[in-house]
């Protein structure tokens, strides 16, 4: 992967009155990354996402996109992102194709009607082109979102809660076109959001804030590989494993067995003595599967 | 300048698909036509009763009912009326971002907000200018097909008859003079409206302003002799002096500054608020 930076926050600070919003917050998001966002509520995700399209400026610290300092190249800058912030809003009174039309007016481009028309096809809104945005569920409008973030062809596309308001269709269907855009178009996306299956599923990259700053940054499997993680082994008896393993130096791991799985508490490093250990004792693995899931992993790094 | 342009039609086509914005020419179209209605009706019983006291004064020969006069008196509704008409689209130029979620999708573009505030705040003018000139085409057109032209006959502390000739440009200055008026009303509800997050407030404030700066110039206390030619209301109706005989050059170069100078520092402090403003909504 090239590791050219496209974002680099750098002691980014704010603050409202006495209250430290975001504070010493550091993070890289290199080209082609899918960077996931993350954070409780109250994190700062939202001020620092609003921060990086210039809707706030920061009290302090310095945010660098594309190689530029976007407090000194705005509009160059801007004019290379799509983005997705919060809510899908939109002028009401409008319909989609209208929204989008003057959407791609002002972000500079020559936006003909055969892009719009390709956008919302993208969100698979092209039969609603003409409608009344006031028409649309919460759900279209989200999509309408993505099509308007999509629309410039930017390079860096930030996503703050895509999925928000989506059927399980829908969720689907975004996710695959995300993939699609970092495979098919190499481009770059920040995408913030609370549905963790979602972001272990399609991020390569990741950060945790809490209160404002990093807690811990780094690529998605090698986080959710490092510690302790639960392990499921699917063997021909369980009562059995049961038994060895509680006999054994291995007890303090053993966590429980229902069905056909037995399921342990190790680190990766102990996985294969784990096996090992239970075909030495004659018994039969048919799989074994590290359950570790980003949402435990986001759990355990946010209540430490 | 091509992205100001381009800004500028894009607010333009947005004053113009809101239903609110047919507001002021509906009502202006409705309550044109049933003033000169009244008057077609009943106009020379009205033009009787106002004038009774001079008539034992004075002969009047002929009719001073005519398309004029109705144009005067509709130039009156600047004070009250068309202010209220005005602030409902000015107001809502920067609220109506905030109440709907849109300026996340504005201020995320390559465009910077200077660019932006000036593009809607010359939407909100050209508005403005827009219902000023239907209103003149409705009340003075209209009403000279209907009436005819003649002389005007003014009463205020004298008594005005302007001849049919000496007319036409007087009204075409006070329209302009209407336009910076209105103006005026346009950009304090302008700024009223980046202070805001909802449209209603700023209409409110515009028209509570206006109503307490009119009984505040009302009060003839020596403090407020001495600064109430400085409040803007005082000046909204000094289109009338050009129908004084002698037109006062001063007075009209006075209410000019003055309401100049309120647009300008109306339109600078929107400005200053919208670009340092963090947008949370």
């Amino acid at each position: 992967m090239d590791k050219h930076p496209v974002i680099e926050i750098k002691s980014l600070c704010k603050m409202f009155g006495q209250f430290r919003a975001v504070g010493n917050l550091d993070l890289t998001v290199y080209k082609g990354d899918i960077y996931g966002f993350l954070g409780p509520n109250g994190a700062g995700k939202s001020t620092t996402i609003r921060m990086l399209l210039s809707l706030i400026a920061p009290t302090s610290g310095e945010i660098s996109v594309f190689g530029q300092s976007l407090a000194i190249n705005r509009n160059d800058i801007l004019r290379k992102i799509g983005a997705i912030v919060e809510k899908p809003d939109f002028y009401l009174y409008l319909t989609a194709e209208q929204n989008l039309r003057f959407l791609g007016k002002l972000s500079g481009m020559d936006i003909t009607t055969k892009h719009i028309h390709q956008a919302l096809d993208q969100v698979g809104l092209l039969d609603r082109a003409q409608s009344k945005v006031k028409t649309f569920s919460y759900g279209m409008k989200q999509r309408l979102g993505i099509a308007q973030a999509l629309l410039h062809d930017p390079e860096l596309i930030v996503l703050d809660e895509p999925t928000n308001g989506l059927d399980p269709v829908g969720v689907k269907e975004i996710r695959e076109l995300i993939l699609q855009l970092k495979s098919d178009h190499n481009k770059t996306i920040f995408l913030s959001s609370h549905i963790l299956p979602e972001v272990e599923l399609i991020a390569n990259r990741m950060v945790i804030i809490n209160k404002g700053s990093a807690i811990i940054e780094g690529s998605v499997n090698d986080l959710l590989n490092s510690g302790m993680l639960t392990v499921s082994f699917s063997v021909d008896d369980p009562l059995k494993s049961q038994t060895i393993i509680q006999n054994s130096a291995l007890a303090q791991s053993f966590l429980g067995i229902n069905d056909h799985q037995l399921h342990m508490k190790l680190s990766k490093e102990r996985i294969a003595d784990c096996t090992s250990y239970l075909v030495d004792n004659d018994i039969a693995i048919d799989g074994i599967t590290s359950t570790r899931s980003l949402e435990e992993y986001f759990l355990s790094i946010t209540r430490s | 300048m091509t992205m100001f342009l381009s800004v500028l039609s894009i607010e333009l086509s947005k004053i113009f698909s809101k239903g609110r914005s047919y507001i002021g020419f509906g009502a202006i179209t409705i309550l044109v036509p049933i003033v000169q209605a009244a008057m077609y009706s009943e106009g020379e019983a009205y033009f009787s009763l106002f004038t009774q006291g001079l008539q034992q004064q004075f002969s009047f020969t002929g009719t001073f009912l005519n398309g004029y006069l109705i144009a005067f008196i509709v130039l009156q509704s600047l004070l009250v009326h068309v202010p209220l008409l005005v602030a409902l689209v000015a107001g809502d130029m920067l609220a109506g971002e905030a109440t709907g979620g849109t300026y996340r999708l504005l201020f995320t573009r390559p465009v910077s907000r200077h660019i932006i505030v000036l593009a809607k705040y010359c939407a909100a003018q050209l508005y403005t200018i827009g219902l000023i000139l239907w209103m003149s085409i409705l009340s003075m057109g209209l009403s000279l097909i209907i009436f005819g032209p003649g002389e005007l006959f003014i009463v205020s502390s004298s008594i005005t008859v302007l001849q049919q000739d000496d007319i036409l440009w007087r009204f075409f200055w006070a329209y302009g003079f209407g336009i910076l008026s209105m103006g005026t009303v346009a950009s304090i509800a302008f700024m009223f409206s980046a202070l805001v997050e909802n449209s209603i407030g700023p209409i409110a404030m515009t028209m509570a302003i206006i109503i307490v700066f009119t009984i505040v110039s009302a009060l003839d206390a020596g403090f407020i002799k001495d600064v109430k030619y400085m409040l803007f209301s005082n000046h909204l109706i000094s289109w009338r002096l050009f129908f004084e005989e002698t037109i006062p050059m001063d007075r009209i170069m006075l209410s000019t500054w003055v309401l100049g100078g309120h647009s300008i520092a109306s339109f600078l402090i929107a400005m200053f608020i919208i670009v340092k403003k963090d947008i949370l909504s």
